[in-house]
């Protein structure tokens, strides 16, 4: 995935998603939906290692855009595959880091995420008291 | 009879090697200082890049061993401190702890302003100390000696400053 579109991903409605898009002569530009489900489909892999984790979770996090929360979900259930409680609530913290100043993305990820985080026993910084 | 080594293909073995540190070396007179190994996985904090090569502690006591076990199970049968403690091993700061400001900026200001004050007493002692006398051609009854000069040699009497002066009228233009 060496071409790839900066942009902000369309997670309220209410926000629009720029695309900017590079000056290509030709080639596909990836949709947001191609680019989510390339990415639930990598943490997907029923046998992914911690390499693998962590070389995805790094690259996602070296984009310009807070991931999905369907992306996220999958990270979570790949670590919990690799009983990694450490790296689930570390992902959490990153993706609250990438929100930056918008301070409503990061709750409407967890909101998102609850269903997930509770099935997994995951607990969010806040709750842990290690977010300040 | 020789043994072939087993190549590892696709996905690679979590590394559970620290970085190896050499202790300080006392070499002839000196000590060497301690080199980290950069061959073998590293650790870090950094928010742009979450999850570092390697667990933060390597070497696990008893207790924490039987953490990890635990921690194949359900983690909702982890108490909180147990998460906390999860979370303490493999990582050294969270992300607010990382992202603490210092006051370093002050310190970096200071020795700014300090040495462009020592800067500024040195030019002052130069000045005093160093410098020759202020040449007489500099006092203004030389200088208007000097331009009267000028302007009855017709210097530069195109363009330039003689052809600024009316000579008729004995004043500038």
């Amino acid at each position: 995935f060496q071409n790839f579109a900066s942009r902000l991903s369309c997670i309220i409605v209410c926000f629009p998603a720029p695309l900017a898009s590079r000056c290509y002569s030709h080639g596909k530009v990836e949709t947001d939906e191609e680019f989510d489900s390339r990415w639930v489909t990598y943490f997907s892999k029923p046998d992914i290692d911690a390499w693998e984790l962590r070389k995805g979770m790094n690259t996602l996090i070296g984009y310009d855009l807070v991931p999905e929360p369907k992306i996220l979900d999958s990270a979570l259930k790949a670590c919990r595959r690799l009983d990694d409680l450490a790296s689930a609530i570390r992902i959490l913290e990153a993706v609250k880091e990438k929100a930056g100043p918008h301070k409503d993305i990061y709750p409407y990820l967890i909101q998102e995420l609850q269903p997930t985080l509770t099935e997994l026993g995951i607990s969010t910084p806040e709750e842990l008291g290690i977010d300040r | 009879m020789l043994r072939l080594p087993s190549v590892r293909l696709g996905g690679l073995v979590v590394r559970r090697a620290s970085a190896a540190l050499s202790s300080p070396v006392r070499m002839a007179s000196h000590e060497v200082s301690q080199t980290v190994d950069m061959s073998q996985p590293m650790y870090w904090d950094r928010v742009d890049t979450p999850l570092p090569d390697r667990r933060y502690k390597d070497i696990l006591t008893d207790s924490e061993k039987s953490l990890k076990q635990k921690e194949k199970g359900p983690w909702a049968q982890l108490s909180k401190e147990e998460k906390i403690a999860l979370y303490r091993m493999s990582f050294l700061q969270t992300f607010p702890e990382m992202k603490q400001r210092s006051d370093e900026w002050k310190t970096v200001m200071g020795g700014i302003f300090i040495f462009l004050g020592f800067t500024g007493l040195l030019v002052w002692w130069q000045r005093i100390h160093v410098y020759p006398q202020r040449p007489h051609t500099f006092d203004p009854e030389w200088q208007e000696k000097q331009l009267q000069r000028m302007l009855d040699m017709r210097i530069s009497p195109v363009e330039g400053i003689s052809s600024k002066w009316d000579y008729e009228k004995g004043q500038w233009k």
